[in-house]
């Protein structure tokens, strides 16, 4: 059972933090920074499905978080619904739409497949942007009333953060469930060598395609629930390629293949993007550090920070997955 | 007995090349069926047909009563057809115990995962990996990693195993021990069709085989009627008193 994992009491330790420390010092300004966090966690241990399990690189996995934003947005301003069936119903929608397209390009491997999903966030980017009903490139933006259901903008912005806390969880939570199931070895073998997996009776464009709508699911909802708190949306910030990019490197640097280990890279990358954001000299410099942290995983510690517990202490393997 | 695999008329052709040309041939029920000829013959093209690789462009193939002509080999292990592979494929990063666990979970019957593992374990004692159970893949011999390959296949359950050159690079004492699994596979009322270079071996183990030469069937028979047949020795064997050599050593 998954309660008698270490991991999963880690994953409900990390997010009561995530709740206590702004709640204590009640601390909105903690609460923004903490948001960013959860955001890239959730977009790194999702995408972490496809690249880390299924070891099928998605370069586009930004879509997903975008397209919630979108469908969830709308749903909310020009259909009136209220925020939770909103976000659900983002996920299940961009779920779907994974699955359509998964079934197309998931027949492609390695390269092939990677650019693919580079011309899915193009593609859908640009279709976006000439979307009537998402606002072009306007994007689309929140009335105040929109908070009116939650008791007040003040307290939305609470509530978000409670909900994308909460979806931070569940995604950790996702990956650990599959990487203990049946489901999950196919992946793995999938990823270790596809032709070998389907001889051994895996259906893998099945598999594929199914993993890649499910890495879809939870981004969308968290895309919905962001792009509400922040009251509007437009398609740069919606797909920003970059953080596509990054999302890769958050994963890259924590330990592909591991729960913790996404986890990990995507709290200290972003802790230290914001530092560096923030920071007047180095604007903009976090692009230059990426770059190189990246070279320097893929050359020296292809397994990430995680990987690299494990060579050094081979038992944490049993409590850190 | 009866027919567990029938092939009938199968052809494959790449390009300008017809690697399988109008094969036929059956496979009885604990039977093994020894599958011989040079290299280029089509030997592994025919293995890749029958369990669904390739499509073929001509022909059919039928197991246990089921037309499986073109079934997606995933499909064809779920109704008892396993195999292994010449250049073996391992799941290198994964343990060898778990190698073995996926051929269970997703084998004829499409264990859970708790299931799956106590048959990996079982199968493992059997092929003598045991004490390998939690070592990753990677870090074994060639010899471990055919072994590993049978294992795999064996955990599926399968009704028909196909072997493709399970001793080649092997000490004579590991095929030696390799002989010795084969026919406990077929005490067990698994039938055996197997790719050999090995003579000495698939004279000893096979019950009839088949010979390929250039993509077509040359010769069908005992062991014995095999290497006394002048087409065969003409193409593959090279040595007339082959026959007599072979059955003199078993």
């Amino acid at each position: 059972m998954i309660f008698r994992r270490p991991t999963f009491w880690l994953i409900l330790l990390l997010a009561a933090v995530f709740i206590y420390l702004p709640v204590r010092a009640g601390d909105a300004a903690l609460r923004e920074d903490l948001i960013l966090v959860a955001i890239a966690i959730i977009l790194v241990s999702n995408l972490n499905l496809m690249i880390g399990y299924t070891g099928y690189v998605n370069f586009g996995h930004i879509v997903f978080y975008g397209l919630g934003g979108y469908v969830g947005l709308y749903l909310v301003t020009a259909r009136g619904w209220r925020l939770q069936w909103a976000a659900l119903a983002a996920g299940v929608v961009v779920s779907l739409f994974a699955l359509l397209f998964g079934m197309g390009i998931l027949r492609l491997r390695g390269a092939y497949f990677a650019l693919a999903t580079v011309g899915i966030l193009v593609a859908v980017s640009a279709f976006v942007s000439n979307f009537n009903p998402f606002g072009r490139s306007d994007g689309l933006y929140l009335s105040f009333d929109a908070y009116q259901p939650l008791g007040g903008a003040m307290r939305a912005l609470w509530v978000t953060y409670y909900l994308i806390v909460g979806v931070m969880a569940l995604s950790l939570i996702l990956s650990l469930a599959i990487k203990r199931s049946k489901f999950g070895l196919a992946l793995f073998a999938i990823r270790e060598d596809e032709d070998a997996a389907v001889v051994l009776g895996i259906n893998a464009t099945m598999y594929k395609a199914i993993v890649y709508s499910v890495s879809a699911f939870l981004p969308a909802v968290a895309g919905a629930l962001m792009f509400y708190k922040n009251a509007m949306i437009d398609p740069s910030i919606a797909f920003e390629y970059m953080l596509s990019i990054e999302g890769i490197v958050m994963l890259m640097l924590g330990g592909q293949g591991t729960v913790i280990g996404a986890a990990l890279g995507a709290t200290l990358y972003e802790r230290l993007r914001s530092y560096l954001l923030t920071s007047p000299k180095l604007s903009n410099f976090h692009l230059v550090i990426a770059g190189a942290m990246l070279l320097l995983v893929v050359l020296f510690a292809s397994g990430g920070l995680i990987g690299w517990l494990y060579k050094f202490v081979p038992r944490s393997r049993e409590v850190i997955e | 007995m009866t027919q567990l695999l029938e092939v009938n008329g199968v052809s494959k052709r790449f390009g300008g090349l017809l690697a399988v040309s109008n094969v036929s041939f059956a496979i009885r029920e604990r039977e093994i069926l020894g599958l011989i000829g040079p290299n280029g013959a089509g030997k592994t093209t025919l293995f890749n047909i029958v369990n669904g690789v390739y499509k073929p462009d001509t022909g059919k193939i039928a197991f246990a009563g089921d037309d499986i002509t073109g079934a997606a080999p995933n499909k064809v292990v779920k109704l008892g057809l396993a195999r292994t592979h010449q250049i073996v494929k391992p799941l290198n990063n994964m343990s060898v115990l778990e190698n073995v666990t996926v051929g269970a979970c997703f084998g004829r019957e499409s264990l859970g995962l708790h299931a799956a593992c106590e048959v990996a374990d079982e199968v493992l004692k059997r092929v003598g990996l045991a004490e390998r159970a939690k070592s990753p893949a990677r870090s074994l011999t060639l010899a471990g990693k055919k072994r590993l390959e049978v294992a795999r296949a064996l955990a599926a359950k399968p009704k028909l195993l196909l072997l493709d050159e399970v001793l080649a690079g092997l000490t004579p004492t590991e095929v030696a021990q390799m002989i010795d699994l084969i026919f406990t596979i077929k005490e067990s009322g698994v039938s055996v069709f197997m790719i050999e270079h090995v003579m000495q071996a698939i004279m000893k183990l096979s019950d009839r085989i088949v010979v390929l030469n250039f993509g077509q069937k040359l010769a069908e028979g005992s062991p014995i009627e095999v290497a006394g047949d002048p087409q065969v020795i003409e193409a593959y064997l090279g040595d007339e008193q082959i026959a007599e050599k072979l059955m003199e050593k078993n």
